[in-house]
């Protein structure tokens, strides 16, 4: 019992203080990406290695989500003779919700885990020592560059998964299932607002790119240095973040579109 | 007035103790090794002297310097006086081998391309590997990697240079390769070189002075010569890499009669 | 070190997602039509305004000619203060138009709907909509259906 208790507080406590060092290390992440600025080929490269290799799979994904939303939209619109309004469910779908969140989700797993490996892998061969023997601060050569082209990507393919996935809720809708494509479009167009629909789902995107990268930088930084530790560390990454995003998205969700 | 000067060293990791009232000189122009056997913290030491770990009690002072008592940009600019070989190399895996001695240069000064170009292969030609330039980290072998490393921590041509176990796993050419090479840069460039390490016979080779750690403390320090001629008898089996003596061949715990007997009973 | 075609890439990236939010903005959602900077604006008082909110339309003869601006309530009359704002090409629309309340199809949301009147002199930025007709509460509705066919039965 008493053992019980013990092994509670201690992962209490450990809980805690990774919650600190994880807080510590955003802090000393965020101070170097003001200089960034001044070199930004280091981002450019890492812009490449996060977000460009992720658009292949983003594209895929938000095309089959769009159609599948366009055929399951259908047949529940069907029976209410709305299914006019299938442009709108389609955009709105992608737009508030599944954009934003299954964008992330697959970012986690794509370029999320990616991070982490590389971090782990740095820190495991001692490259990050030797950095810093070097002179070189890790946190401003390896970490900030990664940090903010994560931040950067996250809400670009976001908008890419949504923008391709209306447009196979199109491609099924009005060239399968022959809704009429002058509805489609402007039911769509009336029925989502600027501020409240597409703001908000690239305001959720950008929280989501800024929590999805820190954890998968963290957990690389603070891996144990060992082959197996990094692959504990890249497990962790997708869990991790999938938690927060879907956590995130509950608390965003009704911060933003609560109030109606 | 040595450049290194480290005095009561205490450092413990958890409850276990590492260093205990360790103190150490290390002399400008010298090769000082640093020897014991594996676990006493002799790679330890090295990031203490260049400020990765703090001390939980003494003084590490570098250049006149307390390491510990900088400020992270002074931390910073002192270690770009230092060089580290570590024992892996640590080259950055995703440059090429000139890239990766260029990296120093790139980050702390402002240089032209052209003059970049030439300080790098001029390092490389020091090391041998002028043309193997192009080559990724993964294609090189372990000594090769060393070798690049060793050019890259001099590219800012520093005062001082550690090398952590320098001869571990090296074949007996790459081994006398490397010998050769951190004997040669220590006189060519007025190096001051501290070598952690626990092959006995190619570190005695090189170095002028010897500390021997064990269990925390300094047990032994002098000459290659003087250290041979130690009365210790710890000292005496580690030099000369006896398999029984003050170090026991076996685990501590009962003897082999007891256990014997003992399981006889049981049955 | 740094690899051009890398460059391109990542350049082709950035304004591709630029491009998708362009296309989210324009295409998708409504902010095509926020031309409201060049409108002007009037206030309608209604008695109740049922489910109308901000940035609900405005049509006159099922054309939209502007949006709700702001809802507030009066403290004088405890009624709703609908300002509305009109876009600037429709400058020609009669001072006694009569403004209603409407919901768009059974369930749809409510909206304003403007009935043109006779005079010759147009609404201006400021001006005041006199003649209003609130929002149909289906309680009212029901209840005051309920009260006639008692009244009817006597």
């Amino acid at each position: 019992m008493i053992d019980a208790i013990r092994s509670l507080g201690r992962w209490g406590l450990s809980v805690f203080e990774r919650l600190g060092r994880g807080h510590l290390f955003l802090f000393d992440t965020l101070k170097g990406v003001p200089e960034l600025f001044l070199r930004f080929s280091l981002v450019t490269q890492q812009l490449f290695s996060v977000g460009v290799l992720s658009v292949f799979l983003i594209l895929i994904s938000g095309l089959f989500v769009g159609m599948v939303l366009g055929l399951q939209g259908y047949n529940t619109l069907v029976d209410f003779g709305a299914e006019e309004s299938l442009g709108v469910m389609v955009s709105l779908s992608l737009v508030r919700e599944l954009g934003p969140v299954v964008c992330a989700l697959l970012f986690a797993g794509r370029a999320g885990s990616a991070l982490t490996a590389e971090i782990g892998l740095m820190k495991s061969t001692e490259q990050l020592s030797g950095m810093e023997m070097m002179a070189v601060d890790p946190m401003r050569r390896v970490i900030a560059p990664r940090f903010l082209a994560g931040f950067i990507s996250m809400p670009l393919l976001a908008a890419l998964f949504s923008a391709v996935g209306i447009f196979g809720g199109f491609l099924v809708g009005h060239g399968l299932l022959g809704v009429d494509d002058g509805a489609f479009w402007s039911q769509m167009q009336v029925k989502t607002d600027w501020y409240d629909d597409v703001l908000n789902g690239v305001i959720k995107s950008i929280v989501f790119g800024f929590v999805v990268t820190w954890i998968a930088l963290f957990e690389g930084y603070d891996a144990t240095p060992t082959s197996e530790g990094v692959g504990r560390a890249t497990t962790r990454t997708v869990v991790h973040s999938a938690f927060a995003i879907l956590g995130l998205d509950f608390m965003l969700t009704a911060l933003m579109f609560g109030e109606e | 007035m040595p450049l290194i000067k480290i005095r009561d060293l205490h450092f413990y990791r958890g409850n276990r103790a590492i260093f205990e009232g360790v103190n150490i000189d290390i002399y400008q122009g010298k090769i000082t090794a640093i020897m014991g056997p594996s676990g006493t913290g002799k790679t330890t030491l090295l990031r203490l002297i260049g400020g990765q770990l703090r001390p939980d009690r003494g003084t590490i002072e570098v250049d006149g310097q307390n390491v510990h008592k900088l400020s992270h940009s002074d931390l910073y600019a002192l270690r770009k006086r230092m060089g580290m070989l570590f024992q892996s190399g640590a080259l950055l895996t995703d440059l090429t081998v000139f890239d990766n001695v260029a990296f120093p240069l790139r980050e702390h000064t402002k240089l032209p391309e052209s003059m970049i170009h030439d300080l790098v292969l001029m390092k490389l030609q020091s090391v041998g590997l002028r043309n193997a330039r192009d080559l990724m980290p993964s294609e090189l072998s372990g000594g090769m990697a060393r070798r690049v490393a060793l050019a890259r921590a001099v590219t800012l041509d520093p005062m001082m240079i550690m090398y952590d176990e320098p001869f571990t796993g090296q074949d007996p050419i790459s081994m006398g390769t490397l010998v050769n090479l951190i004997h040669r840069m220590n006189d060519a460039m007025d190096l001051t070189s501290v070598i952690v390490s626990h092959d006995v016979a190619e570190t005695a080779e090189i170095a002028d002075y010897i500390y021997l750690l064990s269990a925390g403390k300094v047990i032994e320090k002098g000459s290659p010569v003087q250290l041979k001629r130690s009365s210790s008898q710890w000292v005496q089996q580690f030099m000369q890499g006896l398999p029984d003596g003050p170090v026991p061949f076996h685990y501590p715990g009962d003897t082999l009669e007891d256990d014997l007997f003992s399981q006889k009973v049981s049955t | 070190m740094q690899n051009k075609s890398t460059e391109i890439t990542v350049g082709m990236f950035v304004a591709a997602g630029i491009a998708a939010i362009f296309v989210l903005a324009l295409k998708v959602s409504n902010l095509a039509e926020f031309n409201d900077e060049v409108g002007y604006k009037v206030v309608a008082e209604f008695e109740n305004i049922g489910g109308l909110k901000v940035r609900s339309a405005v049509t006159m003869a099922g054309v939209r000619v502007g949006r709700v601006e702001s809802i507030i309530l009066n403290a004088e009359t405890y009624n709703a203060d609908v300002t509305i704002n009109l876009y600037g090409n429709y400058d020609m629309i009669p001072v006694d138009t009569a403004a209603s309340i409407y919901t768009a199809g059974l369930l749809g949301e409510q909206y304003i709907g403007l009935e043109a009147g006779a005079e010759d002199e147009f609404l201006q930025d400021g001006d005041v909509i006199d003649l209003t007709q609130p929002a149909l509460v289906l309680e009212q509705v029901i209840g005051k259906f309920l009260f006639s066919k008692a009244e009817g039965d006597d």
